[in-house]
């Protein structure tokens, strides 16, 4: 048995990436941490999409990921990163395995939109809740590392770390668990349910451990970005944003898991740059580049390098 | 004194808005299974040339009476553009895509119009209160309404049964219920699927700009406006069934129904109460309130 | 193997490219001008009233200071005699997105101060990043007093008080005017600002004239539009007052479908934020409005050459009389000025005499450089200083907060237009808490809390 190409490469990358840390100017630590904490979350989205499934409402785990990290920290005195990160992934993995129950029989857009009404309504809960600052939300910051203080350049360095790290290991579970005889199921699923029944496998059982799986990644995302942003509120849970995890899963493709890694990075620096050099446009330009995208490269960038690499098929393979 | 007239007069009057809103939103679905985001784009540009049109036919100082054709023409001027634009230039070349991925397409449009309008209207909310009091007052348990409010809820029951009828009793709404119901099967019995979506579209994109048109005299007309209907509107086709008439109608019911009982008895609910409904249906009725049974394809 | 290392080269590639792009630009050396970032709403429903306002006067007043046009003691070109000059970004997207763009604008931009912010969601989450990142940062509008009360900064100023000051003085107001009000009702936003102002207003209430009922507080959500069922809910709970902190699109919509309702015919309606839509609504906000401006701006600004300057440029700039944002921007625009040239000043005076030492030309070169963030930011700390509504006193949150006191008035129309009558002045004292205190607490002790 070998190790597997992908982990190969996903070690390498982050092991690159921890390497240039240190010596890339602190605008790009931070993209890199806001790419890699949404990345995670569009790993999630990708879960979903090889199952045929689509949610616009997975701000609802990035939130209360973000939350829980948030609650870990300023009320559970536990203002770890590590801790925040396993909250946020908890908190996700509880509420998905419940929801997960009811959502593992929708399909379409009704498992979107069922989705959306439950993101909605957590959004609701939390604009009413005053003690956790309403849509105002609250400060958070992450003292130490699994019990390590760490403070001013150690903390910035350190944040980048555990993102890094975080979001590289999940990449790699992902990757292994989509190799896999269960992960394979996935893409059978999405391509018709009834034979993957008559083939003996359990079509429920594969969707809802997907969705849970989706969802811990979302809220370990969340949590990343609690801990990088330093701020939380209600608006993760507000349907552009899931829209949004949405959209960057499309435009990434769904060939690799490395795809929605590099394709957060992508919009990230588009909209960055759209904010910047166009402030009373920049929904267009994103608009106007979702769309040349969607036209010019429907398997999304991924097949893009997959082109590259003289291998047209493995945006829909997963190679 | 009583409230239930009164909830039940809020719940009627916001109903019929939610309708408006929503009906194109559920046609365009029900025909070509696109989830139209952009639908709140063309319901703000209906507003806003709603405005533009009857601001400047009362500033010439026309018959006010007058402004209210104003608003019907700038919901037809809307639908009858931006419409057959959409649908010609670009939504046509995409209908093989996935419906998530059209889902993105019209999510990238209403990005860009919302841009577009901003650019063309700038960011000043704009009003023409005058076709709102114009028509004078009635009242209902001791409440006052404005009778603009009656046109609304009027404009929804037409609409609602124009559409009926429409699609019922018409050879060509006949053909559309025929697309809606097997795409592949009406090309193969000679139904030009292409003109249908052309139509289809426009009249949607006409519905989304009255329902704009309509509501422009009420409100102030503000940059976003289209990004807070959308969602509402989605959750009344979701709860009625998504491409179903009658499921418009009665989910706007429910909807109006439950929101006016929110606001006069708990207004703290009222946050909630849209996606609390549009969850409770959905667990209950999976498809929504009015969804056919469905060809398993293998 | 060789393919094996293709995605990672792709990483790298992507790396390369992210390092290039923003390959920091190798710095003049010699300051020549004055780099400042503005994030204000450019789009989204805060843009028209708040966002485009403070846009348009922070360039109109970015102009007129280089050409050293403002009256006294802000007649030195720019800021320090350097140009100033604008990067504006847009606030809309959340805090989550303008915490990076934040960081752009800091690090990629390179801008030497920050001023921006209108939500109070979007300067909690800022804060701590400009600390961070040891960046000047002003914030000139957002109302949350939770940013100096929870925490405290050393780069972080908010040149505007905090909106506990609204609600205490709205409340002072009514009860001066009509001392028999009974029955209270509230429509407000279902978010942060809303919910607080209500609150703040109630508790408020409840302190100085406990025997008062709370009727109804309808809080429809943020963008609502339609107020159908809340006109009726408010118009059947039979109320002396009606409170509001709408604002914008929202707070016209609610005006025009409650008017011909006859909403008002009966009560008295408060407006804490209405000053900017009395021209916007003639004829449609009811005669005995009572409506605030935040501050002592605009209509409640006494005749000054401040305020003239700021009329007379912002008229140029807008076609209309400035409103409240674009007062507040002034704030913070002159109190940076204002502290940077006062540390400029310093040095110079502090400087070894000419003659009195053998290093004269680099000391005197040493005395006349800009000064450094931290001379500018010791100046600014707890800084008085004059603006087109009066004076502003940094003089919460450890120096880094401004109280000003505050005013409100009725309305009345006369010959098509929203005057503002029966004025009354609160002095900053008196509607601000003392430092150390919390808003919420400072309130329900009656307004006689002291810092322990």
């Amino acid at each position: 048995m070998s190790v597997h190409r992908t982990s190969v490469a996903l070690v390498a990358a982050a092991g690159a990436l921890l390497a240039l840390g240190p010596v890339i100017p602190n605008w790009a630590v931070s993209l890199v941490n806001v790419s890699l904490g949404i990345g995670v979350v569009v790993l999630g989205m990708m879960v979903l999409m090889r199952t045929g499934l689509v949610s616009f409402g997975h701000g609802l785990y990035y939130c209360l990921g973000a939350y829980a990290a948030g609650l870990a920290s300023n009320r559970f005195g536990a203002p770890d990163m590590l801790a925040m990160v396993a909250g946020g992934a908890l908190a996700a993995l509880l509420v998905s395995a419940v929801l997960g129950l009811l959502l593992a029989k929708y399909r379409e857009i009704f498992f979107a939109m069922l989705s959306l009404a439950f993101s909605m309504i957590l959004y609701g809960l939390l604009v009413k809740s005053a003690d956790l600052g309403s849509t105002d939300g609250f400060n958070v910051h992450a003292k130490s590392i699994a019990g390590f203080a760490v403070e001013g350049d150690a903390h910035r360095l350190g944040v980048y770390s555990v993102i890094v790290i975080t979001a590289a290991l999940c990449a790699l579970l992902l990757d292994a668990y989509l190799r896999s005889h269960r992960g394979r199921l996935a893409e059978a699923i999405r391509d018709n349910e009834l034979r993957v029944e008559y083939m003996g496998a359990s079509v429920f059982a594969t969707v809802h451990l997907n969705y849970v799986i989706s969802a811990v990644l979302a809220g370990v995302g969340g949590a990343l970005m609690a801990i990088h942003i330093g701020h939380i509120d209600p608006e993760m849970t507000y349907w552009p944003q899931s829209g949004e995890f949405v959209f960057i899963g499309i435009l990434s493709g769904t060939g690799s898991v490395f795809a929605p890694l590099l394709g957060s990075v992508v919009f990230e620096t588009v909209r960055s740059y759209a904010y910047e050099k166009s402030p009373d446009t920049w929904q267009m330009v994103l608009g106007v580049t979702m769309l040349m995208v969607i036209v010019f490269l429907p398997g999304g960038l991924w097949s893009l390098a997959s082109r590259l690499r003289g291998r047209p098929d493995s945006a829909r393979t997963g190679g | 004194m009583s409230q239930i007239p009164a909830v039940l007069a809020d719940a009627v009057v916001y109903a019929s808005w939610l309708f408006v809103i929503a009906v194109g939103l559920t046609l365009i679905y029900g025909v070509m299974k696109i989830l139209n985001i952009a639908h709140g784009s063309l319901y703000a540009l209906g507003a806003y040339s709603a405005v533009t049109l009857a601001g400047g036919w009362l500033a010439k100082g026309y018959a006010p009476l007058g402004s209210y054709a104003m608003l019907a023409l700038a919901a037809l001027l809307v639908g009858l553009i931006a419409g057959p634009v959409i649908e010609r230039g670009l939504l046509r070349f995409l209908y093989a895509k996935d419906e998530i991925v059209l889902v993105l397409v019209t999510y990238a449009l209403f990005l860009i119009l919302e841009d577009a309008i901003k650019l063309t209207w700038g960011v000043d909310p704009m009003f023409v209160a005058e076709p709102y009091a114009l028509l004078g007052n009635f009242e209902i348990a001791g409440l006052t309404y404005p009778t603009y409010t009656l046109v609304l809820v009027a404009a929804a029951i037409v609409v609602g049964l124009a559409l009926w009828w429409a699609l019922g009793f018409t050879r060509s709404g006949k053909m559309l219920l025929a697309v809606i119901h097997d795409r592949e099967m009406s090309a193969a019995m000679g139904v030009n699927v292409g003109l249908t979506y052309f139509v289809t579209f426009t009249i949607g994109a006409f519905l989304a700009a009255l329902g704009g048109a309509l509501t422009a005299p009420t409100i102030s007309v503000v940059t976003g406006m289209g990004a807070e209907v959308i969602v509402t509107a989605f959750a009344v086709v979701v709860i009625g069934g998504l491409g179903s008439l009658g499921g418009a109608a009665l989910g706007a019911v429910i909807v109006g129904l439950v929101r006016s009982a929110a606001v006069h008895y708990q207004p703290e609910l009222e946050l909630f109460s849209i996606y609390l409904v549009m969850a409770a249906v959905l667990i209950a009725r999976p498809k929504g309130l009015f969804s056919g049974a469905e060809v398993r394809k293998i | 193997m060789i393919k094996a290392m293709k995605p990672s080269r792709l990483a790298a590639a992507a790396t390369a490219i992210v390092l290039a792009l923003g390959a920091p630009v190798l710095m003049a050396q010699q300051k020549t001008s004055i780099k400042v970032g503005f994030v204000t709403f450019l789009s989204g429903p805060a843009a028209g009233p708040f966002g485009v306002p403070a846009r348009q006067a922070a360039e109109a007043i970015v102009e007129s200071l280089n050409a050293g046009k403002a009256p006294a003691p802000y007649q030195i070109k720019g800021i320090g005699g350097l140009p100033l000059e604008l990067v504006v970004i847009d606030e809309a997207g959340g805090a989550t997105k303008q915490v990076s763009e934040y960081r752009t604008l800091v690090q990629r931009q390179e801008v030497d101060f920050v001023i921006g912010y209108i939500g109070s969601g979007d300067c909690l989450a800022i804060a701590p990043v400009a600390e961070e990142l040891k960046k000047l940062t002003v914030f000139f509008d957002c109302g949350t007093p939770r940013i100096f009360e929870e925490a405290s900064y050393k780069y972080v100023f908010r040149t505007r008080p905090h909106a506990t000051m609204d609600a205490v003085a709205a409340t002072l107001y009514l009860l001066d005017n009509r001392p028999a009000v009974k029955r209270i009702a509230g429509i407000n936003q279902n978010y942060a600002y809303g919910q607080d102002s209500w609150n703040d207003f109630e508790a408020t209430i409840k302190v100085l004239k406990p025997e008062v009922e709370i009727v109804t507080s309808q809080m429809p959500k943020f963008g609502a539009g339609q107020y159908g069922a809340e006109i009726s809910a408010l118009a059947g709970a039979n109320p002396d007052v009606i409170h509001s902190s709408l604002w914008g699109g929202d707070l016209e919509a609610f005006m025009l479908q409650a008017q011909p309702r006859d909403l008002f015919k009966k009560n008295i309606l408060v407006l804490v934020a209405g000053e900017p839509y009395l021209h916007r609504l003639p004829g449609k906000i009811p005669d005995g409005t009572v409506v605030g401006a935040r501050g002592v701006n605009a209509v409640f600004a006494a005749d000054s050459p401040l305020k003239r300057w700021l009329t007379d440029l912002y008229k140029a700039k807008a076609g209309i009389e400035p409103n409240y944002p674009a007062y507040s921007v002034a704030n913070a625009f002159l109190g940076v000025k204002a502290a940077w040239e006062k540390a400029a000043a310093k040095k110079v005076g502090s400087a070894i005499p000419m003659g009195a030492n053998k290093n004269v030309k680099e000391e005197m070169e040493k005395a006349y450089a800009p000064p450094t963030q931290e001379e500018v930011i010791a100046m600014f700390e707890k800084l008085s200083f004059d603006t087109p509504s009066g004076k502003v006193q940094m003089s919460l949150g450890k120096g880094h907060q401004a109280v000003t006191g505050t005013a409100y008035g009725t309305t009345r129309f006369e010959n098509g237009v929203v005057k503002v009558g029966n004025i009354k002045y609160y002095p900053a004292e008196r509607v601000n808490p003392p430092e150390g205190v919390s808003s919420l607490d400072w309130i329900k002790s009656g307004f006689r809390a002291t810092a322990k």
